[in-house]
């Protein structure tokens, strides 16, 4: 894996490289590097699964990561590759031409958090929330408790408990 | 029907429809159907309980626990009660578990196509007061204020044998002439209307599917 990356840093910059576990690698690298790498790592290197495609809202620096999580069968090696975009304008470039199904996923990321890949097919067709009006739900400045409570009708004489307090109370309850 | 009696019915918009749609579909409102004499539909209702044929559609995880139900170990069949494949030959609804808005949207049409009368029962906490879905984005909280509701059996998940329990206890409060909920959404149709599109957002579908 350590030759794979030092090729890989030859043509594409990579900005931080990650070892979680043995066989487990991240990268992350630029937003015009994603696609060409992608392509690279498939048709070269032998990562020729895409195991996932995902994003996590980084909210505190105002981008989303993208996780392309791919899988080399030959060598059982993951390589995650991270890609940040801007969280304002979120665009970003399709895969479908090298993953077919990477297709359903971004489409998926497009309802759930509002990134749109525009050349993918069927892309701002509604997955499970038909006549969606608000906010992608994913996000994380969506607030789903408010949204349920003033949308759900719930029914009253609801309690929760902390699950701290409550279970410290029902086995300590003379204290620690 | 009598002719003066005509002028008066009362017409359904089909909003959510498009014109050359709106053609296809009838636009007539539903009306509360009319109960027999005490001695028939005491003979009607002790019929009625004794085949319960349910509709198939799984609308949830509650789902799964329907299918040991119809197998040799609990063996549902040796109640009376039936799995039938479509809303017309079926008179009881199960929704097994959380529904989601999309799901709901299949709910309304299949209850709605389903023939007088009907029975719904209502599997596990989540069609109580949304259970542990309750602050869901996408998930109803109570679905008695889109469809009425005949049993709620508690439990996450019921077992097989709380829900054989709910069909007892269905099938007595039929026996004792508890048979007006498809009667009960007629009479509130536009209250159950106006809380189904406040959750459905792109309503394009009859306003009522006979």
């Amino acid at each position: 894996m350590k030759t794979v990356l030092k090729e890989l840093k030859k043509t594409f910059s990579i900005d931080s490289v990650l070892q979680q576990k043995d066989r487990t690698w991240f990268i992350t690298v630029q937003r015009e590097h994603a696609v060409p790498l992608l392509n690279h790592l498939q048709s070269i290197q032998g990562f020729t699964h895409l195991s996932l495609l995902t994003a996590v809202d980084r909210i505190e620096d105002n981008r989303f990561e993208l996780a392309y999580i791919l899988f080399n069968h030959y060598e059982k090696v993951t390589l995650g590759v991270n890609v940040l975009i801007d969280r304002d304008n979120p665009v970003m470039d399709s895969v479908h031409h090298l993953w077919r199904h990477a297709a359903t996923h971004q489409r998926e990321l497009n309802e759930m958090f509002g990134i749109s890949f525009p050349q993918s097919p069927r892309n701002s067709e509604s997955f499970i929330l038909e006549g969606w009006d608000s906010m992608p739900p994913m996000r994380r400045d969506f607030d789903t408790k408010e949204y349920a409570e003033d949308r759900f009708f719930p029914r009253p004489g609801r309690t929760t408990n902390d699950p701290a307090s409550f279970m410290k109370d029902k086995l300590y309850p003379e204290g620690e | 029907m009598k002719k003066k009696d005509r002028s008066r019915r009362e017409f359904l918009e089909n909003a959510g429809l498009s014109d050359p749609e709106k053609e296809l579909f009838c636009n007539a409102k539903p009306r509360p159907s009319k109960t027999l004499g005490k001695y028939m539909e005491g003979f009607l209702n002790w019929s009625r309980a004794n085949s319960l044929w349910i509709l198939g559609y799984g609308t949830g995880c509650g789902a799964i626990e329907l299918r040991p139900l119809m197998t040799a170990r609990y063996d549902m069949f040796r109640y009376g009660i039936a799995p039938r494949p479509t809303p017309r030959q079926s008179t009881v609804f199960i929704i097994g578990g959380y529904a989601s808005v999309k799901t709901l949207k299949r709910i309304v049409r299949s209850y709605e196509q389903m023939q007088d009368p009907k029975f719904v029962m209502g599997l596990g906490s989540c069609t109580i007061n949304g259970g542990m879905y309750w602050d869901s984005y996408n998930t109803i909280n109570r679905l008695d204020h889109y469809i009425p509701v005949d049993v709620y059996i508690t439990g996450c998940m019921p077992r097989p044998e709380s829900i054989i329990a709910g069909f007892e206890e269905l099938k007595n409060r039929i026996r004792k002439g508890y048979t007006q909920g498809a009667n009960q959404y007629i009479n509130n149709f536009d209250w159950y209307k106006r809380n189904q599109k406040q959750i459905i957002k792109d309503w394009n579908m009859p306003d009522y599917n006979w």
